[in-house]
């Protein structure tokens, strides 16, 4: 359902706030965002966790709410040192992950830009909220550093929990790299807080593959900040406990048994997903795409998202080697999914594989059900619980399947 | 597929956002008719003639606009004041957001929640939003397309509504003049108005005082 966007000569808004140009109390200028990312500077060789602490610390983050258990990612301590040095306005610790979603609601609610993480099973114990944000058209960011969400559990990265988010209404974004994970924070902010979509964001990588492990990553400089948020310009009241969404949380409203509750209460879901929808153009602008491709013209195509990309583009190297030709669709957003764009650079494809690091295989279900001709999907080589997935394995998989 | 048309309904039980069905929305300096972007020039004219043309056209101001938040808000509000008397049509508030209980008075009121009911009782054939929350006149709007045969506007001050028949964006007062010179300039070519008579509701606070 998606259409073309043509951008190009076109003016786009990213940011128009009217801080921009002026100084933070940290003496950081208020930046367009694709100015910052134009100013990046030298590479640093740091771990995903600490890139995360340098994203929050540039994104003029006002509050944001952790809730770190072992195992976890030191990204939520970092943003506390963040705090303490006066980057944040506020900083604590919620009583459980259920809690902190909660909490991060009621911050985003006051008009407060909020920043979170999560992971694994304390994702699933925060669910309901997720939900409830997006109904709620809070454009809170959560970090989700993926592993295992089963017993018995992982601090591996295994992206089953991707699947529970895709239906909440979120934006759903999946980094590949430390520098997709960097650069997804601060376009992050800047699309989700548009009017026009306003909408949580579920910004997601493998963890430990990215989180624990050391990459090397281009930064804004660190006295350059995204402009703040603006809660004036959010489609609905800021603070309004009278209204829907908020009343309908505590408020009947919604099951009166009349059409009209109901007609509302679909209609408002419906709007969700359009706002969703209608971060595509402002994600275009920002990020360059929604997906990435390398010779999508050959006649085996690998697509994934995360670090399956990178597995899958060392086996394409492997491959090469041999003469077997593979091109790569490296998909960036998961909500909105890129249907146009896969449509487009499949289309030539025979052979579709779909390495993933889930029991689930949800990202070859979605791509399934998309294209035509759907059996040129092979759903796998599949990983999960932790399990790495080497590139040979691909390799072997893809010449296996073809018969070669 | 041919591209979906934003147009007045009733379209369907529970019909789906036009950003579901692949309408963008425009960019600055642009509008929409019916999903099709259009230079915001060419959308002056189109809803002047709308307006003109309709039997029951009516404004919908919200409380972006209704209340006096700032100047700008107070700016606004005698700027649609005169698009009014421009035409002429009515002014039927959307003062606030809340579900009303039993039921609202459809005459002098319009709720995000049941728009439709308003609609329905005045026979409101051509309608414009002004100053309601994006996400609230995103419903209304939807809403309104489902089940009646309103053909809708909104004159946003965000980034417009794909959800409208036509929508223009980053509303200003002035964006409110150029429709009211839009509207006038169409008179003086001897475009008459087509508007049934009508008496305007006031009220304040408390309700309908006349």
């Amino acid at each position: 359902m998606n259409k073309e966007v043509d951008l190009k000569g076109k003016k786009v808004k990213l940011s128009q706030h009217v801080k921009i140009g002026e100084k933070n109390k940290m003496n950081q200028t208020y930046t367009d965002v694709s100015d910052m990312f134009a100013a990046k500077g030298a590479p640093s060789f740091l771990t995903g966790s600490e890139i995360i602490r340098d994203a929050v610390k540039v994104a003029s983050v006002d509050i944001s709410v952790a809730y770190p258990i072992t195992p976890q990612s030191e990204a939520a301590a970092l943003i506390g040192e963040l705090f303490a040095e006066g980057y944040l306005l506020d900083y604590f610790r919620g009583e459980s992950e259920f809690a902190v979603m909660g909490q991060c609601a009621g911050a985003a609610f006051g008009g407060a830009r909020v920043f979170t993480t999560t992971a694994g099973p304390g994702t699933l114990r925060a669910m309901e909220n997720f939900p409830m944000w997006a109904g709620s058209r809070l454009p809170i960011q959560v970090v989700v550093t993926c592993r295992g969400v089963n017993s018995p559990l992982s601090i591996q990265p295994d992206t089953l929990e991707m699947a529970y988010l895709l239906e909440t209404g979120m934006l759903v974004w999946h980094a590949e790299t430390a520098q997709d994970l960097y650069d997804f924070i601060l376009a992050g902010f800047m699309v989700s807080e548009q009017p026009d979509v306003h909408l949580p964001l579920a910004n997601c990588c493998d963890g430990f593959f990215v989180t624990h492990t050391k990459d090397t990553v281009n930064k804004a400089p660190e006295d350059l900040c995204l402009p703040p948020y603006d809660p004036y310009k959010s489609p609905v009241p800021c603070m309004d406990m009278e209204c829907p969404p908020v009343r309908m949380m505590r408020d009947p409203f919604i099951m009166k048994s009349n059409y009209i509750s109901y007609a509302t209460h679909a209609s408002w879901q419906q709007e969700v997903k359009a706002a969703v929808e209608r971060s595509r153009k402002h994600t275009i602008a920002i990020l360059g795409g929604l997906i990435e491709t390398e010779n999508v013209d050959r006649e085996i195509l690998i697509v994934s998202s995360g670090t399956a990309v990178s597995q899958g583009r060392e086996a394409i190297r492997l491959l090469e080697a041999e003469g077997i030709k593979v091109g790569l669709v490296k998909i960036k957003t998961i909500r909105p999914f890129p249907y146009e764009e896969i449509l487009e650079a499949t289309a030539n494809a025979k052979h579709i594989f779909v390495p993933e690091f889930n029991m689930a295989g949800w990202m070859a279900r979605e791509i399934k059900a998309l294209i035509p001709n759907n059996e040129r999907v092979y759903e796998g080589p599949r990983v999960a619980g932790g399990m790495t997935m080497p590139s040979e394995v691909i390799a072997e998989e893809i010449k296996k399947h073809l018969g070669l | 597929m041919s591209q979906y048309k934003v147009q007045p309904g009733p379209e369907a039980f529970l019909p789906p956002s036009a950003a579901s069905m692949g309408i963008v929305l425009p960019d600055p300096g642009e509008a929409h008719i019916e999903g099709r972007i259009v230079p915001e020039e060419e959308a002056y004219e189109e809803a002047a003639r709308k307006l003109l043309g309709a039997k029951v056209p009516t404004i919908f101001p919200g409380p972006l606009v209704l209340w006096k938040w700032n100047d700008k808000a107070a700016q606004k509000a005698t700027a649609i004041r005169k698009l009014a008397n421009s035409i002429p049509c009515r002014l039927i508030p959307m003062a606030d957001y809340r579900p009303k209980y039993p039921k609202i008075d459809p005459e002098v009121e319009i709720n995000p929640n049941h728009p439709n009911l308003t609609i329905w009782h005045n026979k409101i054939d051509v309608c414009i939003f002004v100053g309601v929350h994006c996400h609230q006149a995103n419903l209304a709007l939807k809403i309104i397309r489902g089940g009646t045969d309103c053909y809708t506007m909104a004159m946003c001050a965000q980034a417009g509504h794909e959800d409208a028949c036509l929508s223009f964006r980053d509303a200003s007062v002035e964006k409110i003049e150029r429709l009211t010179a839009a509207v006038l300039k169409l008179k003086s070519e001897g475009v008459e108005s087509q508007a049934d008579e009508f008496t305007q509701i006031k009220l304040n606070r408390q309700g309908r005082i006349a």
